[in-house]
């Protein structure tokens, strides 16, 4: 078929699209820099769209080209409302105090130590819950997923205590460790190591079965696989895990913090509804929230850099 | 030139099966098969799909655990097997891809000797999805070779494959497989493919082995020359396709992949 129809083709076309034609042939063998000086329009009879690739745009049904910081434009926006409505007067001070009076409660607050010191205590707490969880998550999930004992032991009671919330064997724990740091770090560190957990494990057990497939083939030692596939396999989940295992100790952090504590980002805020002063019940917020979005953005860093070999639709 | 296939040599042969059986519950995939494969012989496993050759190929590969089986097999002690895909642990940079398998020292040396010569020097620090498809394939190539393997066992590794990638592919594997002589055992449904690549070609149907026929032909094969021809209606016929081509000569009805430039 093809065959009958090529003659008819280039002997019609043999003169006038010998000049494309010789273009189009030589294209591929211009060097990318090379192909991107062409003036745009002269590319135009090859069918293509000239310097389509070249002009930074990215991919069409991507995202779009990241801005840098452009992450802050909502918290911004916000902000800006805010400060817009206090200032007319539509929001009540009783309600919610104007920034301004906010910011400078933050600056007594810092004055006289009362917010270092709440807030290092605080950063303690969840960050001793957060490496116990971290560790104590990741442990499990990978005895659950690499050995079938390990897995009939731990994995069950483990989607057990998923479905009770943590916060919901406050009571016991309470009993169990009494008001102190001990009840609150391990209130904080159960409810990261079940997310760290789940979404380890989930990774672990979804490793490709092609490439355990290659290790049998290359002979890897237990050792070696574990190090060569199962460890960077199972990062994605890992780093899902964290993301969610970092808010979920802020979370354990909040309420832990408003039970009988002397100390704290909550105590602090706790105190203040007593006397109705909002501004410092929005430092406190503000606090919680800087290093609620700062932990993020870390853990999302960290996370770019591991797992650089991923190419996605964001990257 | 042309090995003489299964050869007279005293050598013991690389590969051989007695009596080898496997199953899938009910269904007996590979019955009796009696194969030898002779040192640095290029064989080529043929069969429509559902025939049995990838069994075949994993039993040689010892990869069919939980498949019942029974009857004799040796291999010899270096074994490597390349895929249909290239495989490559998305993680781990080309050169740790290739070397993933090596230990003690001068790893590093022989994996980059490796990659230069399937033609990817100087790719060492690239992630595998920095390279093309036949790039890729070229690194599984050396991830092959690096082990300076005593038998090679391919099991449709141009199967994904464009056809231009797959020609350029095919004379690489010649190439390598004529510097290094292990034994080669190459699964593949395409018969053109058998035909300008292997020394002999094996056809599997249900389970057995229903053909064994020597390619004598001298090695940088043209698929123009009449016994080319000759040897491919012959097996065409023997995997059960009777197509008009076998009886008149140049019927250009079917050119199956590779467009003849």
């Amino acid at each position: 078929m093809t065959e009958a129809l090529t003659p008819a083709r280039t002997s019609r076309g043999l003169d006038v699209a010998d000049a494309p034609r010789t273009a189009r042939v030589t294209k591929p063998f211009t060097p990318p820099e090379a192909g991107g000086t062409l003036p745009p329009g002269t590319g135009g009879g090859t069918g293509r769209r000239a310097g389509k690739g070249g002009d930074g745009r990215g991919r069409r049904l991507g995202p779009g080209r990241p801005v840098p910081f452009g992450r802050l434009l909502g918290p911004a926006l916000l902000l800006a409302a805010w400060w817009a409505a206090s200032s007319a007067g539509v929001l009540d001070p009783r309600i919610l105090s104007h920034p301004w009076s906010v910011v400078s409660t933050a600056v007594e607050l810092v004055a006289d130590g009362r917010l270092q010191g709440n807030v290092l205590i605080s950063l303690q707490r969840a960050g001793l819950g957060l490496l116990f969880g971290v560790v104590a998550g990741v442990a499990l999930a990978v005895v659950a997923g690499l050995s079938r004992t390990g897995e009939y032991l731990v994995d069950g009671p483990l989607q057990i205590k998923r479905a009770i919330p943590s916060l919901a064997m406050l009571p016991l724990l309470i009993l169990w460790l009494g008001i102190g740091e001990d009840m609150k770090v391990t209130v904080i560190a159960l409810g990261v190591a079940v997310n760290m957990y789940i979404n380890t494990y989930a990774s672990l057990t979804g490793i490709d079965s092609r490439h355990v497939e290659l290790a049998e083939v290359l002979r890897l030692s237990r050792w070696r696989f574990v190090r060569k596939v199962v460890i960077p396999g199972s990062l994605p989940g890992f780093f899902v895990g964290l993301r969610l295992g970092v808010t979920s100790s802020w979370l354990g952090l909040i309420v832990v913090e408003q039970i009988n504590a002397t100390s704290g980002i909550g105590y602090m805020m706790f105190q203040a509804q007593q006397y109705a002063q909002s501004d410092v019940i929005v430092v406190g917020l503000v606090a919680y929230g800087v290093f609620g979005f700062a932990s993020d953005a870390l853990v999302r860093a960290i996370e770019r850099r591991a797992l650089s070999w991923r190419r996605t639709l964001a990257g | 030139m042309a090995t003489h296939p299964g050869g007279l040599t005293k050598a013991p042969p690389a590969v051989r099966t007695r009596r080898l059986v496997r199953r899938f519950g009910e269904r007996t995939v590979l019955k009796d098969i009696d194969l030898d494969l002779a040192q640095g012989e290029f064989t080529a496993l043929l069969g429509r799909s559902g025939s049995g050759k990838s069994t075949l190929l994993r039993a040689v590969a010892r990869l069919d655990h939980g498949v019942e089986g029974t009857g004799e097999l040796v291999v010899p002690e270096r074994v490597s097997l390349s895929f249909q895909d290239s495989r490559l642990l998305p993680w781990l940079r080309v050169l740790d891809n290739v070397v993933l398998g090596l230990r003690g020292p001068g790893t590093r040396e022989r994996g980059l000797t490796a990659l230069e010569e399937v033609g990817l020097a100087g790719r060492d620090r690239s992630w595998p999805h920095e390279l093309s498809g036949g790039e890729q394939q070229r690194a599984a190539l050396a991830r092959a070779l690096v082990h300076d393997p005593e038998l090679l066992l391919a099991d449709e590794p141009f199967g994904a494959l464009d056809a231009l990638t797959r020609i350029k592919m095919h004379g690489l594997l010649r190439e390598l497989y004529e510097r290094h002589r292990p034994a080669v055992l190459l699964v593949t449904h395409d018969v053109d493919e058998a035909v300008e690549l292997a020394d002999r070609v094996l056809v599997l149907e249900d389970g057995l082995i229903s053909l064994d026929m020597p390619i004598d032909l001298p090695t940088p094969r043209s698929r123009r020359d009449p016994r080319f021809q000759e040897y491919r209606d012959a097996l065409l016929t023997a995997l059960g396709v009777t197509t008009p081509s076998a009886a008149p000569h140049d019927s250009p009805k079917e050119k199956p992949h590779v467009p003849n430039v």
